[in-house]
C-alpha cells in the first residue's frame, strides 16, 4: 500500500478541512472558554458534523455508517488538531464506535451504533485511574452480584464523560492490578445509581471527567466482549485511539509550524526579517524534518491498523511516541519564535501548546510508548 | 493485484534458490562488499555466484530499462524485490557509485550514445567509478571549485585537484565537476565530465582518517586530456547535473543506517550487559535511549518509504532528500554511540582478532563523517529552509 492518501481520502480531507476551518477555527474554542460553556463544545455543530457523515465514519454500513477505516478517522482528527476543535469525535465516533464494532454483541451493536452514526448518542471511555495512563494497573472492581456485577472504583481523565449517554468502563473482574488477564469492559448508563460524576475542565479548555462508582449495579448483558478477557479488546481500541490522537498531534504540529514560518517571514528585528537569521532557519528546518517523519510514521500506523489490526502495536507505539515529542517540540518552538507575543493569551499559539500537552498524556505519553516498543522487541 | 502477487511468489522462489546462504549473513566489514571494476576481486565464491546471478537478471539495477542492462521492473515490482531481499537478509550484489549516483544522472542528462556506452557497463559492474566533486578549499561550498578545463580543439585539458574522492585509488573512471568558464557566475561555468583514471596526468594519494581506515583519497589532475564528447549535459550547465546527482547521493547516505533483518539494538545491548528478571535491559536509562532511538529509526524508514511513494504520485519535493540526509546521518551517529555504550569496554578494543580488528569502534568513528560528507547537516538545513520553507536569504 502506498504511504500516501488516495483520492477518496484526499477528498475527505478537503471536505473536513473546509467544514472545520469554516465552522470551528481556534476562535470557536476561545469563545467556549471565555463563556465558561458547560458542555465545552457546540451540540449544534456536532449535529452538522453528523449530517456530514463524520460521526459514522467508523460505523459499519449496516448500522447507518460509512464503514471506513482508521486512515479516514485520522484524516478528520488531523483537521480537528489544526483547528483545536472541541468535539465528541474522538470519544464517540472513534473510540466507542470501534469498541462496539469490535466487541459488541448483535444486540449492543444494533442498539448503539446507529445512534452514534446519526450523532444522537455520545459515549466515553473510562480507563485511567492514576496520574499516568496504565491500563494494566486497572484496580476498579467488578464483583459478581446476582445476574450481574457491582462496579466500585474511580476513573479520571474520562474524555467527554460529563456529557456521555453511555460509558465504556474497564474493570477488574479477576486478578490483581498489573495482571494481563482479568479485565472486562462494561457498557454503563451514567445515570445509574451509585455514580458520582465531576466535570473537570482541562488546561486546554477541553473536557474530561472524574467518575466515582460506588457499588454500581449492572446486568450481565452489559459486558462488552468476553468476561475476564477484555484486555486484548481494550488494547485494540486504545491503539485506534492512539493512532487518532497521533493524527490530531500531527495537525497541531503542522498548524503551529505553518503559523511560525509565516511569522518568520513577516516579523522584523535588527532591521531584518527574522527568517533571515540562520539560527532560526536551522531550527525551522529541523522542525519541518521532524514533522514530515512523524507524519509518515502516523500514516503507517493508521494503515497498519486497517490492514493488519492484530499486529499494529509496534507501529502505533512508534506513531504515538513520535507524535508526542514532535508536537511538544513544535509548540515550544512556536512560542519561542513568536517571542513575547507567543506568551500572550491574545495570540492563539498558547492554545496549541496546551492541547499538545493534553494529547501527549492521552493514552500514554512518549515514554510509555517507548517502553511498549522495548517490551514488544523483548529487551 | 494478482500480477504483483505472482511476481512476489516468483521472486521469493528465485531468491530462495539463487541467493547463497553466505550472502544472507550481515556484512562484517568493507571487504564483504563487491565493487566490480576492471581489477575486481571476489573475496569468496558465494560472493561471485550471487553477483553473477543477479547481474544476469538485470537486478543489480532492477529499475533501469532492459536496453541499458537493467531489470525493467516498475516501481511496485522493485519494492517487492527489495522487500523479499530484506526478508531473507540478502546482501546487495554490487556496491557502486555508478549505480547510486552516476547512473541516474546519465539516464536524465546523458546522450543516447553515452547511455549505451556507460549504463550497461555500470549495470554489469565492469567499470568502477569515483566522484570528483569536493576540492580542498571548497568543502560543502561545492560551487566554489577551481579545477579548470581549458578548451583545446576537440578536447579539454584538465588541471587541478579533488579531495575526499572515495576509492579513487581503485576506480577505473571518474565523474568530475570542472570549471569550463572562469568568467561566469559561480554556478554557471561548471561542466560535468567523465574520464578514465588511467589517463596521463591523473594521480591519487590516500587519506588516513581517525577510524584508522579510509576509502578517501586526494586526486590530482595535471593537464589531463579528455574529449569534449565526455561532457554530460550541456557545457557550463554541469551544476544541474551535479545537483540532481547530489539528491541521489543524499538519499543513499541517509539510508546508510538501515540494517534490514539485523537484531534490535536493545537485544544487542542485552547480549553484552544483561537483563533483569523481567527481561528488561539491565541499564534502564540506556534502555530508554535505545527505545527512543528505535522509534526514530522506524519513523525514518516510514518517511523514506513515503518519499518514494510521494515521488511516484508526483507530490514529492526535490529538496526533501536534504531533510532525509540530515536526519538519517544524525540518526546513524546516534546508533553508533548507543552501540559503543552497549559494548562498553569490549567496544574499545582496536586491534585484535576478537574485535574483528576493531570493527565496532572504527565504524563508530566513521559515522562522524556522515553529517559532513555530501553536504554538512548545516548545509542541508539551509537548503530545507530556503527551498522548502522559502525563508528569506541572508
Amino acid at each position: 500500500m502506498a504511504l500516501v492518501l488516495n483520492e477518496e481520502q484526499t477528498m475527505l480531507r478537503e471536505s473536513a478541512r473546509g467544514f472545520i476551518g469554516d465552522n470551528a477555527p481556534v476562535a470557536h474554542l476561545r469563545k467556549l472558554r471565555d463563556d465558561n460553556d458547560a458542555t465545552g463544545f457546540s451540540r449544534a455543530l456536532w449535529k452538522n458534523f453528523a449530517e456530514m457523515g463524520f460521526s459514522g465514519l467508523l460505523v459499519p454500513d449496516e448500522f447507518g455508517g460509512s464503514g471506513l477505516g482508521c486512515v479516514e478517522a485520522g484524516v478528520v482528527m488531523e483537521e480537528i488538531g489544526r483547528n483545536l476543535m472541541p468535539s465528541p469525535f474522538l470519544a464517540t465516533a472513534v473510540l466507542a464506535a470501534s469498541a462496539l464494532t469490535r466487541g459488541g454483541s448483535a444486540a449492543q451493536k444494533s442498539e448503539h451504533l446507529p445512534k452514534i452514526a446519526d450523532g444522537s448518542l455520545l459515549a466515553a471511555l473510562a480507563i485511567d485511574e492514576g496520574a499516568k495512563h496504565r491500563p494494566l494497573q486497572t484496580a476498579m472492581q467488578a464483583v459478581r452480584s446476582g445476574n450481574g456485577f457491582k462496579l466500585s472504583g474511580a476513573k479520571a481523565f474520562v474524555v467527554d464523560g460529563h456529557v456521555a449517554d453511555l460509558l465504556i468502563v474497564a474493570a477488574r473482574s479477576a486478578g490483581q492490578p498489573g495482571d494481563d488477564a482479568g479485565l472486562t469492559l462494561f457498557l454503563v448508563d451514567p445515570k445509574t445509581k451509585g455514580i458520582a460524576l465531576e466535570r473537570t475542565a482541562m488546561v486546554d479548555s477541553h473536557n474530561a471527567a472524574r467518575i466515582e462508582f460506588d457499588n454500581v449495579e449492572v446486568d450481565a448483558d452489559s459486558v462488552l466482549g468476553e468476561l475476564d478477557q477484555g484486555g486484548a479488546l481494550l488494547e485494540g481500541i486504545l491503539n485506534v485511539g492512539r493512532g487518532a490522537v497521533a493524527s490530531e498531534m500531527v495537525g497541531v504540529s503542522e498548524e503551529v509550524f505553518g503559523r511560525t514560518v509565516t511569522y518568520l517571514k513577516e516579523r522584523k528585528q535588527f532591521g531584518k526579517l527574522i527568517g533571515e537569521f540562520q539560527a532560526l532557519q536551522h531550527r525551522a528546518a529541523h522542525l519541518y524534518t521532524e514533522i514530515e517523519i512523524t507524519r509518515a510514521a502516523v500514516l503507517k500506523a493508521l494503515q497498519t491498523l486497517d490492514a493488519d489490526f492484530d499486529h499494529a502495536a509496534a507501529a502505533v507505539a512508534v506513531a504515538k511516541a513520535r507524535a508526542g515529542t514532535t508536537a511538544t517540540l513544535a509548540v515550544q518552538e512556536g512560542v519561542q519564535m513568536h517571542g513575547g507575543m507567543g506568551m500572550t493569551d491574545q495570540f492563539d499559539i498558547g492554545f496549541f501548546m496546551k492541547r499538545a500537552r493534553v494529547c501527549q498524556e492521552l493514552f500514554g505519553d512518549s515514554n510509555f510508548h517507548a517502553d511498549q516498543l522495548a517490551r514488544l522487541k523483548n529487551y | 493485484m494478482p500480477d504483483l502477487d505472482q511476481f512476489r511468489s516468483e521472486t521469493r522462489a528465485w531468491l530462495a534458490a539463487n541467493c547463497p546462504p553466505e550472502m544472507r549473513l550481515p556484512m562484517q566489514n568493507d571487504e564483504d562488499t563487491y565493487w566490480g571494476g576492471r581489477n575486481a576481486v571476489f573475496t569468496s565464491e558465494p560472493q561471485r555466484v550471487w553477483f553473477e546471478r543477479m547481474r544476469d537478471k538485470g537486478w543489480t539495477v532492477p529499475d533501469w530499462p532492459k536496453e541499458y542492462g537493467g531489470g525493467g521492473l516498475d516501481g511496485a515490482e522493485v519494492k517487492v524485490l527489495r522487500e523479499e531481499m530484506a526478508a531473507i537478509g540478502a546482501r546487495s550484489p554490487l556496491s557502486s557509485f555508478g549505480i547510486w549516483m552516476l547512473g541516474p544522472a546519465l539516464l536524465k542528462y546523458g546522450t543516447e550514445e553515452q547511455k549505451q556506452e556507460y549504463l550497461p557497463k555500470i549495470a554489469r559492474g565492469e567499470i568502477r567509478w569515483c566522484q570528483g566533486y569536493s576540492e580542498p578549499n571548497a568543502g560543502s561550498d561545492l560551487a566554489s571549485l577551481q579545477t579548470r578545463a581549458i578548451s583545446d580543439g576537440d578536447d579539454f585539458l584538465i588541471t587541478g585537484s579533488k579531495i575526499w574522492t572515495s576509492y579513487a585509488n581503485y576506480a577505473d573512471w571518474i565523474f568530475c565537476l570542472v570549471r569550463t568558464d572562469s568568467s561566469a557566475k559561480k554556478h554557471d561555468g561548471i561542466s560535468f565530465i567523465l574520464f578514465d583514471m588511467t589517463s596521463p596526468g591523473v594521480s591519487t594519494k590516500p587519506i588516513l582518517l581517525i577510524s584508522g581506515k579510509s576509502p578517501f583519497c586526494e586526486t590530482f589532475f595535471d593537464g589531463v586530456r579528455v574529449p569534449k564528447s565526455h561532457v554530460v549535459g550541456t557545457v557550463n550547465r554541469g551544476w544541474d547535473v551535479a545537483k540532481y546527482l547530489l539528491q541521489h547521493e543524499r538519499a543513499m547516505i541517509s539510508g546508510m543506517g538501515e540494517r534490514g533483518a539485523a537484531r534490535p539494538l536493545g537485544q544487542i545491548a542485552a547480549d553484552s550487559i544483561g537483563s533483569d528478571e523481567q527481561g528488561r535491559l539491565e541499564d534502564p536509562i540506556l534502555r530508554g535511549q535505545i527505545a527512543s532511538f528505535e522509534i526514530d529509526e522506524a519513523a525514518l524508514a516510514c518517511a523514506a518509504e513515503r518519499a518514494v511513494d510521494l515521488a511516484k504520485a508526483g507530490q514529492g519535493h526535490p529538496a526533501f532528500s536534504s531533510a532525509m540526509k540530515y536526519y538519517g546521518t544524525e540518526l546513524n551517529k546516534r546508533r553508533h554511540e548507543i552501540l559503543m555504550s552497549a559494548g562498553g569496554i569490549d567496544a574499545l578494543e582496536w586491534d585484535s582478532e576478537r574485535s574483528k580488528q576493531g570493527a565496532r569502534p572504527r565504524a563508530w568513528l566513521r559515522t562522524k563523517a556522515n553529517s559532513i560528507e555530501g553536504g554538512t547537516s548545516e548545509v542541508m538545513l539551509g537548503i530545507v529552509a530556503k527551498r522548502i520553507l522559502d525563508l528569506p536569504g541572508a
